[in-house]
């Protein structure tokens, strides 16, 4: 099968790539490039486990197909802690145990990031909406919201 | 697994051209929130991917010189959302296509994939057609212009032609005292689809109605312009009488089908209830409110 070279930027570095044009990011992030925190849930784009975002904009990359990267500035979940320093969000959800088994809490942190870029004093509701397009089976999502929550006000005082 | 070939061209000519040479084994990618889908459980198999993004016109929005808005077909709903004027003169275009989805499917889908992928629930569609709004399609053929209540053919299906591709959406100047809205019925708050959807576009002028669309999602097999209850507006104001007379017109419009979602008779019932609510809420904005 004919490959398609994709040349990309993932969490700063360019990164260059050969896909099936029908594969997704998701595919592409996981089994070529072996950056396994994007997870993988529903795969149709109702689960929100495979967020990331492309050029700032936060996407399922299981709708995404992988040649749609060239060019493009991926972010993914490998890219949010600074080194051993963890981001905000990172740090309250263990601190505050938002999650249990996990498999969600790559898409949520990339998700609620996205959220407080966009704003950084959100409601309780606006958090919930926000991350609406993201399923935990486990937690029942208050440890979630409070965490971001709590992450945000950290991250208001820091600034 | 047979090969896919990708194509991001850069004009709307190439992409025509592209696209029809393809024969129907091609599919046009915008957000690709309902391609992906239907690629991933087999549905369809494209032998080509036709990538419209790269094209400006499919993903600009624009102010005409009339006043209007046109809008590219592959503009997702985050960034519509994020256009400084766009919510303010058409707020039910705009809410009706920020429901569709989380914010990841925002961040990709558009209003023209929801029209094309011919859903009779997509909820943009309704909000489209009481705007009023005419599409620009570009085919082997060359350019044409038609209603957007024009496009919807039966479920997943159009009427464009062979090879022809959505371009873009235009919508008209406001006059003073106009405004829009959309709700939908979901037995939930968010991330779910349309059991009945219901636009709503009202003129009015010292109280009276002089101008209304109505658009009524997902009771038939496409979304109905219902100008019954637009008549029933018009020369009106909004008294008990003339939404009764419009909620019946909706009624009266519905063919919908059973399903685990909601059944002919809720369906039917829960449309009028939409169409007093709707307007409701668009005349409020049309006359300043919120």
């Amino acid at each position: 099968m004919a490959k398609t070279h994709v040349s990309t930027s993932i969490n700063g570095e360019p990164v260059e790539f050969l896909a099936d044009p029908g594969s997704s990011l998701l595919d592409a992030l996981r089994n070529t490039l072996g950056l396994t925190g994007t997870k993988e849930g529903c795969g149709t784009g109702d689960c929100g486990a495979c967020s990331v975002t492309v050029d700032g904009r936060l996407v399922c990359s299981c709708l995404v197909l992988a040649v749609e990267a060239e060019g493009a500035e991926i972010a993914t979940i490998e890219g949010m802690a600074q080194g051993e320093a963890l981001h905000p969000l990172q740090r309250k959800f263990l601190e505050m145990a938002a999650l249990q088994c996990g498999i969600c809490t790559p898409g949520v942190l990339i998700s609620a990031r996205a959220l407080l870029e966009k704003n950084p004093d959100p409601t309780e509701t606006e958090v919930r909406f926000g991350l609406a397009g993201n399923l935990c089976r486990c937690t029942g999502y208050d440890k979630i919201v409070r965490a971001v929550m709590e992450a945000a006000a950290e991250m208001r005082e820091t600034v | 697994m047979t090969d896919i070939r990708y194509l991001a061209p850069r004009t709307l000519d190439e992409a025509v051209a592209a696209f029809a040479a393809a024969q129907g084994a091609a599919r046009i990618l915008a957000g690709g929130t309902d391609l992906l889908v239907q690629m991933r459980a087999g549905v369809v198999r494209p032998g080509l991917i036709v990538d419209i993004k790269k094209i400006g016109e499919m993903t600009e929005i624009a102010e005409t010189p009339e006043g209007g808005f046109r809008i590219g077909a592959a503009v997702p709903g985050a960034t519509l959302a994020e256009h400084p004027r766009f919510g303010k003169a058409w707020p039910g275009v705009l809410e009706a296509i920020n429901l569709i989805g989380s914010k990841q499917v925002q961040g990709r889908a558009s209003p023209g994939g929801n029209l094309c992928n011919g859903s009779p629930a997509g909820d943009s569609v309704p909000a489209m057609i009481a705007a009023g709004a005419v599409v620009t399609i570009q085919g082997p053929q060359g350019r044409r212009t038609i209603p957007v209540e024009a496009v919807p053919a039966g479920p997943h299906r159009t009427s464009l032609a062979p090879g022809e591709i959505l371009v873009s959406f235009t919508l008209p100047p406001r006059p003073a005292g106009a405004s829009d809205a959309y709700l939908r019925m979901i037995p939930r708050t968010e991330m779910d689809i349309a059991v009945v959807g219901l636009g709503a576009s009202l003129t009015l002028k010292d109280g009276v109605v002089t101008d209304a669309r109505i658009g009524l999602g997902a009771v038939a097999p496409t979304v109905l312009l219902v100008e019954e209850a637009a008549k029933a507006l018009i020369g009106s104001r909004l008294d008990d009488a003339a939404l009764e007379a419009a909620a019946a017109a909706c009624r009266a419009a519905c063919r919908p089908i059973d399903d685990k979602r909601g059944t002919i008779a809720y369906r039917t019932r829960v449309a009028g209830v939409l169409l007093k609510r709707t307007v409701a809420i668009a005349a409020a904005r049309a006359q300043g409110g919120n």
